[in-house]
C-alpha cells in the first residue's frame, strides 16, 4: 500500500472510533449499571455519536475572559496531536503502519510524555482554581507513571533486542510476552490507565471533588478535542499492550491479521471501561505511593531478572 | 446528706429557692425558669458539677412571646431564650427558659462551655435579633447579610402578600453580590502564613460533591485543609415561620420536606410533640404501620447515603443499584401512601388509611430481596481496598468531641457509645420490638459506613416483625383533636355537625401547653418543640435536625487532611441540606 493511503486510513480509522468509543463506553457502563444508555437516536442509539459530535461543533467558542488566551487554545491541541503522533509507529498488521522507526518505543513515550504539556498548560491557563489543582496533580500523575511505565516494558526491549515495535511483534511468534513478561505487562497496564488518568486514575479531573479538573472551563469543541483525545489515548495505550505483550496482529489463520489485532486492542478497550465501572478513586497521595514504593521497585526487579536471565542465557 | 437525684432539688440547693420557678410541661420534662445572670452559673454546674451531668447541648432556641394569648402565670412577655440540655446517664431532658426583657435583648454567650452552641447562638441572632455577649462571631447565619429584619420575630411578614412586590434594583443587585464577596479576614481567617500564602478554594453552592446548596470556603495550603468555613442558609424555606400560619393539621406535609430523604420519619416528630399536647393515644395498629413505614424510609434514606458515599469516593456504579433498590421502597411506600419522596401520610392520632389490601405481598417481597442485595454492596463498596483506604481513619472523632459537638446518630454510635432513642426512650411502641443496635469504635468515615449498612439489616427485622405481627385494629385514635375529624359521630345533630365542620375547616385546636418529641431519624436525634396557645395553629414550632450540629463540626474535623478526604468525610456525614436549613 502506498504511505499517503495508510496514513489517511489511519487517520480516518481513527476519528471515526474514537467517537464510536464514547457511544460504547456509554452502552456497556449502562449495560454494568443495569440501565439503557443511550438507545434511541438511530438503531442502538448509534446516531448519538453524531448528535453529541454536531451539539459540540455548534458550540458557542467561547474563551473565559480570565484565561491566558493563546495557551487555552493551543492545551486541547497538543493532546490530540501527541497521542495522534504515536500512532505513527504503531503496527496494526504486517505492511499497515506508517513508519517502522528503529525508536520506535521510545518515540511512542517521548510522545506521551508530551501530552503531560496539554493537562498543566490547559488547567494553568484556565486560571481557575479547580483547573490549578487538576493540572497540578494531572502534572505529578504523569510524570512519575511515565518512570514506571518506561522501565516496565523494557524487559520487552531487552528480550527482542529492538525499538522497533514491528520486531517486538515479530519475536512473539513462539509466545506472546504477556507470559515472561507478566510482571511488565501489569505494570505497564496500570501506568497506561494513569497516563490516561482514566478511572481510577482520573484524579487530575475527579468529578466530586474538582468537578472537572483540568478541563473545568473548557467548552464547545475546545472540550471535545479533550474528550477525544482521551478515547484516542485509550486505543493508544491498547494498542501498545496489544503490541508489546500480546503478539500484535499474531493469531491463527483463519482470521486476517488486522482483525486479531482489532479483537485484542477493543479487549482492552472493554477492560478499560469496566474498570472505571467498578472502582472508586484513590487520593493523590495514596497514588503516589503506589507508584514509587511498588510499582517503581517492582519495574526495576522485573527488568534486573530478565536482564539477568538474558544474560545467562548468552553465556 | 445529698441523696436526692432530682435536678431541680439539687439546683435549688445549689443556687437557692427563690432562683427557679417550675413550669409543669406536657411532654414531662424538667422545665424551669431561671434569672437571666445566672445562666452561665447554672449551664456550667449542669455540664459539669452535678452528679449524671446533661453533657449534650441538645438544642438553644428562642420565642418571640409578644403576640402570646395572656396568661398571667406565664413569666415571659417579651422574649424567651431556650436550652435543652440531656444527660446520657440520666437519660433525661432538662429544659431551661429565660424571661428576657426589651426589644433586642442582650444574653451572655455559652460558646465557651459547649462548642456547638456557636451555631445556635448564630441562629438565634438572625432568627430573633437577641445579641450573645462573647461570641466569637455573631453574624447572620441562614439569612443573607443583607436581609432586613429578624424572620422569626412576630412582626417579620410570613408570607411574600404581605412583603409587597419584590424588585431588583441595579444597585440592590450589586449590594447583594457585594455581600457575597468571600473575604477572609472577616472569618478570622489568614491570608498567609510565614512560609506560604494560603488558596481559598470556595466548594459550593453549585459543586457535584455537595449534594445540595452547600458552600465551603476552605484555606487551603497546597492541598492541605488549613480551615473550612461552611456557608448554610441556601436551603432556607422557614420551615419554623411557616408553622405559625399553618393548622396543626396543614402544617404536616411541611414536615415532610425537612429531611427529605426520611420521609415519615419528619412527620412523626412532630406529630408525637402534638399528640402529647393533645393527649392522644394512639392505636396499636396505627403505631405498628407508623414504625413500618418509617423504617422502610431509614432504609432508603441510607440506601441514598451508601450510593452517593460510594460515589464521592469515585464508584460510579452502586448509586444506581442503590437507587434501583430504592426505587422498590418506594413503590412500596407508593401502594401504600399514594405518595413517593414526601408520603404526608401520618395524621394527628394514627395514619390517613387503612393499609392497603396485598400491602403483605409487597412488603414481603422486599424483605426476601433485599439482604441478597446487601451482601453484594458489602462485597463491592464496603470490602473493597481502595475505598478502605479513603475512610479508614479519616475525619476522627471520639465519642467525648461528639458530645461537646451535638452529633448524634450513626456518627455517634460509630464511637463506640450505643445510644439509640429507639431504644432508650421508646417512642410509638419501639420496646416491643427486637433489633440490636449497631456500633463501631473508631469514630472515622469508614466506621460510620459500618454502622449505617448493619442499621439497614436491623430495620428489616423490625419492618419484619412488623409484616408479621400486623395488630388488627383502628388505624386512627377515636379522639375528637384527631385529623381529619372522626365522621361517625357526625349526622347525629346540629352540634355535632358543626363540631366536624370546624374541624375540617379550621383544624383542631391544641390545648395550651409545650411538648417535645424526640425521635431517632435517619440522621440523628430529630426533634419537635412545640408550643400552643390555646389556637387552631402552633404559636412557635421549633425543628432541631441532626444535621445542623454535624455540619458545625466540619471544620473541626477537616482541619489537616486534603480536598479529598473532605469529600470522604462530607460523604460519610451524611447530611440533608433542608435537614441543616430548614
Amino acid at each position: 500500500m502506498s504511505p499517503l493511503l495508510i496514513v489517511i486510513c489511519v487517520l480516518g480509522g481513527l476519528l471515526l472510533i474514537a467517537p464510536g468509543l464514547i457511544w460504547v463506553e456509554r452502552r456497556l457502563l449502562a449495560v454494568w449499571q443495569d440501565r439503557y444508555g443511550p438507545n434511541r437516536a438511530g438503531p442502538l442509539g448509534l446516531l448519538v455519536v453524531l448528535a453529541d459530535t454536531l451539539k459540540l461543533f455548534f458550540k458557542e467558542d467561547w474563551i473565559p475572559p480570565f484565561a491566558d488566551r493563546k495557551v487555552f487554545v493551543l492545551a486541547p491541541a497538543i493532546v490530540v496531536i501527541t497521542v495522534l503522533m504515536s500512532f505513527v509507529i504503531v503496527p496494526f498488521s504486517p505492511g499497515i503502519i506508517v513508519v517502522d522507526l528503529n525508536i520506535g518505543v521510545l518515540f511512542f513515550l517521548a510522545m506521551s510524555s508530551m501530552g503531560a504539556y496539554s493537562i498543566i498548560l490547559g488547567g494553568w491557563a484556565s486560571n481557575n482554581k479547580y483547573s490549578l489543582l487538576g493540572a497540578m496533580r494531572g502534572a505529578a500523575q504523569m510524570i512519575s507513571y511515565e518512570v514506571f511505565m518506561g522501565l516496565s516494558l523494557m524487559g520487552v526491549v531487552l528480550i527482542t533486542g529492538s525499538f522497533s515495535l514491528h520486531d517486538i511483534v515479530e519475536a512473539q511468534r513462539n509466545m506472546w510476552f504477556i507470559i515472561p513478561q507478566f510482571l511488565g505487562f501489569i505494570i505497564f497496564l496500570i501506568a497506561g490507565i494513569a497516563e490516561t488518568h482514566r478511572l481510577p486514575f482520573d484524579i487530575p479531573e475527579a468529578e466530586s471533588e474538582l468537578i472537572a479538573g483540568f478541563h473545568s472551563e473548557y467548552s464547545g469543541m475546545k472540550f471535545g478535542m479533550f474528550f477525544v483525545g482521551e478515547y484516542i489515548g485509550i486505543m493508544l495505550i491498547s494498542c501498545m499492550v496489544t503490541c508489546l505483550f500480546l503478539g500484535g496482529w499474531l493469531g491463527p489463520a483463519f482470521l486476517p491479521p488486522i482483525v486479531w489485532f482489532a479483537l485484542k486492542m477493543f479487549a482492552f478497550i472493554g477492560l478499560f471501561i469496566l474498570l472505571r465501572a467498578s472502582l472508586p478513586r484513590p487520593r493523590y497521595d495514596q497514588l503516589m505511593e503506589f507508584g514509587w514504593k511498588i510499582l517503581l521497585p517492582l519495574s526495576i526487579l522485573n527488568l534486573v531478572v530478565t536482564a539477568g536471565i538474558i544474560l545467562w542465557n548468552e553465556s | 446528706m445529698e441523696t436526692t437525684l432530682d435536678p431541680t432539688e439539687r439546683l435549688k440547693q445549689k443556687f437557692g429557692e427563690s432562683s427557679f420557678v417550675s413550669q409543669p410541661a406536657k411532654d414531662g420534662i424538667t422545665t424551669l425558669w431561671l434569672a437571666l445572670n445566672k445562666v452561665k452559673d447554672v449551664l456550667l454546674y449542669l455540664k459539669t458539677e452535678i452528679e449524671r451531668p446533661y453533657i449534650l447541648l441538645f438544642d438553644l432556641s428562642a420565642i418571640d412571646e409578644r403576640s402570646r394569648k395572656k396568661d398571667l402565670d406565664y413569666p415571659s412577655d417579651n422574649f424567651t431564650l431556650l436550652y435543652h440540655l440531656f444527660s446520657f446517664e440520666r437519660n433525661s431532658f432538662i429544659r431551661l427558659k429565660i424571661a428576657l426583657r426589651g426589644e433586642f435583648p442582650t444574653v451572655p454567650s455559652i460558646t465557651k462551655l459547649w462548642a456547638n452552641a456557636n451555631w445556635y447562638e448564630r441562629e438565634v441572632f438572625d432568627m430573633f435579633g437577641i445579641r450573645f455577649e462573647g461570641h466569637p462571631h455573631l453574624r447572620r447565619i441562614l439569612m443573607p447579610e443583607t436581609w432586613q429584619g429578624n424572620p422569626l420575630r412576630k412582626e417579620h411578614p410570613a408570607r411574600a402578600t404581605e412583603m409587597g412586590p419584590f424588585r431588583l434594583f441595579d444597585e440592590k443587585q450589586d449590594r447583594e453580590q457585594a455581600a457575597l464577596q468571600f473575604r477572609p479576614e472577616d472569618w478570622g481567617l489568614a491570608t498567609h502564613s510565614e512560609d506560604s500564602d494560603f488558596m481559598f478554594l470556595n466548594i459550593g453552592p453549585q459543586h457535584p460533591g455537595t449534594h445540595g446548596v452547600l458552600r465551603i470556603v476552605l484555606q487551603l495550603d497546597g492541598e492541605d485543609i488549613v480551615d473550612a468555613v461552611p456557608d448554610i442558609g441556601f436551603h432556607h424555606r422557614g420551615a419554623e415561620k411557616m408553622a405559625e400560619r399553618q393548622s396543626w393539621h396543614t402544617y404536616i406535609p411541611y414536615t415532610d420536606r425537612v429531611d427529605y430523604l426520611g420521609g415519615v420519619n419528619n412527620n412523626l416528630a412532630y406529630l408525637l410533640a402534638v399528640e402529647k399536647l393533645a393527649g392522644i393515644e394512639i392505636p396499636e395498629r396505627a403505631n405498628v404501620i407508623r414504625v413500618m413505614m418509617c423504617e422502610l424510609f431509614r432504609i432508603a434514606s441510607h440506601l441514598v447515603w451508601y450510593g452517593t458515599f460510594a460515589q464521592d469516593i469515585g464508584q460510579l456504579s452502586p448509586v444506581f443499584y442503590m437507587f434501583t433498590d430504592r426505587e422498590k421502597i418506594f413503590d412500596i411506600v407508593e401502594a401504600i401512601c399514594g405518595g413517593r419522596m414526601h408520603p404526608n401520610w401520618f395524621r394527628i392520632g394514627g395514619v390517613a388509611q387503612d393499609l392497603p389490601k396485598g400491602w403483605d405481598v409487597v412488603v414481603k417481597n422486599f424483605i426476601d430481596y433485599f439482604p441478597k442485595r446487601l451482601r453484594e454492596y458489602d462485597a463491592m463498596v464496603m470490602k473493597n481496598s481502595i475505598f478502605k483506604a479513603r475512610t479508614v481513619g479519616i475525619g476522627i472523632f471520639t465519642k467525648e468531641e461528639a458530645i461537646e459537638w451535638g452529633v448524634t446518630g450513626p456518627g455517634l454510635r460509630a464511637c463506640g457509645f450505643d445510644w439509640d432513642f429507639r431504644k432508650k426512650q421508646p417512642y410509638s411502641g419501639y420496646d416491643k420490638f427486637d433489633f440490636d443496635i449497631p456500633i463501631a469504635h473508631n469514630g472515622d468515615c469508614y466506621d460510620r459506613a459500618v454502622v449505617r449498612v448493619e442499621e439497614m439489616r436491623q430495620s428489616l427485622r423490625i419492618i419484619e416483625q412488623c409484616w408479621k405481627y400486623m395488630p388488627e385494629g383502628e388505624y386512627k385514635a377515636d379522639h375528637p383533636l384527631t385529623t381529619p375529624p372522626v365522621k361517625k359521630h357526625t349526622m347525629q345533630d346540629i352540634e355535632t355537625l358543626i363540631t366536624h365542620f370546624l374541624g375540617v375547616s379550621w383544624g383542631p385546636v391544641i390545648p395550651a401547653g409545650e411538648a417535645m418529641s424526640c425521635v431517632e431519624a435517619t440522621k440523628g436525634a430529630n426533634s419537635y418543640y412545640a408550643v400552643s396557645d390555646g389556637n387552631t395553629s402552633p404559636y412557635r414550632v421549633r425543628v432541631r435536625t441532626p444535621s445542623f450540629p454535624h455540619m458545625q463540626m466540619l471544620p473541626y474535623i477537616s482541619k489537616g487532611y486534603t480536598v479529598a478526604d473532605m469529600l470522604s468525610i462530607l460523604g460519610a456525614m451524611d447530611y440533608v441540606l433542608a435537614d441543616i436549613d430548614r
